[in-house]
């Protein structure tokens, strides 16, 4: 594993929101990141079912787009989310691990644009997307 | 004349409402998580998000974590949502009260999409929020949601969302 990730990975688990979630940084390069995050009981949004609430899923998306966005090429120095909007696809299936991969595909002076994929262990559709725009603070 | 059943004393009325309002509530994992809680006026609710050290996202800013935030509106726009749908049906007896349990909670609206506007960044302290029904349909239904801190007219986020209503079995 490189300096680089393992710094990052650290850089993530210790943000506490991530941390208390379980997030772990899988990939971080040229702008595109992969966090993934454990099932967990405490999450469960229905309690019916065992699914995952989708603030859960939402806050995995906002960790990996910004990620994406100081993984960028160009540098940012910071970054911090303007907007984001998720579309939940369908439930994640109870039990299984979710897996969200960012891409920040465009980068101004002042603004980065990413877009995000969350997965559960299934094949085929994916649980959620998502598109947001983040600043750019001082390029370092 | 006609018999008109004598209205219920504020005591009963209350009892009732605030248990169903704390059945829905606590049945919900993420939401004890969060340690989110509710303050009922009438049928008006507002979400409170008590700070804790949890909830941060960069130590070194001390921000709340914008998936802390969404989740917060997120929560609040679901519980408002169904709390308006149930509410009928909790006040004409429909709905058994003493029957809600984890197992046996009403089902709750499905979000489709949720759009989070981050005005200010979140500080470290506590939050409120209360949501707006713009349009509620026999499936869909279309939520406004507003988050502040200290000033209730600085909004630090505010979101939009749109649900899917559970729809009765039969």
């Amino acid at each position: 594993m490189s300096d680089k990730l393992r710094i990052a990975k650290q850089f993530i688990s210790a943000l506490p929101y991530s941390g208390a979630l379980g997030m772990e940084l899988q990939e971080l390069d040229g702008g595109v990141s992969v966090i993934d995050m454990p099932y967990d009981e405490r999450l469960v949004g229905d309690p019916r079912t065992g699914v995952l609430h989708g603030g859960a899923v939402s806050a995995l998306m906002d960790t990996c787009c910004g990620a994406a966005v100081m993984s960028h090429p160009s540098n940012p120095g910071g970054t911090a989310t303007i907007d984001l909007r998720i579309e939940y696809l369908r439930a994640a299936v109870p039990g299984q691990r979710i897996t969200a991969r960012a891409e920040c595909y465009h980068v101004t002076r002042s603004v980065a644009f990413v877009r995000a994929t969350a997965r559960d262990e299934e094949d085929g559709s994916p649980v959620a997307t998502a598109t947001g725009s983040f600043t750019v603070e001082g390029k370092r | 004349m006609s018999t008109r059943r004598k209205p219920e004393t504020v005591q009963v009325v209350k009892k009732r409402r605030d248990a169903a309002l704390r059945a829905l509530v606590d049945g919900v994992p993420y939401i004890t998580f969060l340690g989110i809680q509710f303050d009922r006026r009438g049928d008006e609710l507002t979400g409170i998000l008590p700070y804790s050290d949890k909830l941060i996202g960069n130590p070194m800013l001390q921000a709340l974590h914008g998936g802390a935030t969404a989740s917060f509106l997120e929560v609040t726009s679901i519980i408002t949502l169904s709390w308006e749908h149930l509410w009928a049906d909790l006040e004409s007896g429909a709905l058994a009260v003493d029957e809600m349990d984890a197992t046996h909670l009403p089902r709750l609206p499905k979000t489709i999409d949720f759009t989070v506007d981050y005005l200010r960044s979140g500080l470290p302290r506590d939050a409120y929020a209360r949501a707006r029904i713009n349009r509620s349909g026999r499936r869909y239904a279309s939520v406004h949601v507003e988050a502040w801190q200290d000033n209730r007219s600085k909004l630090f986020a505010q979101a939009t969302g749109h649900f899917l209503m559970p729809q009765s079995r039969d």
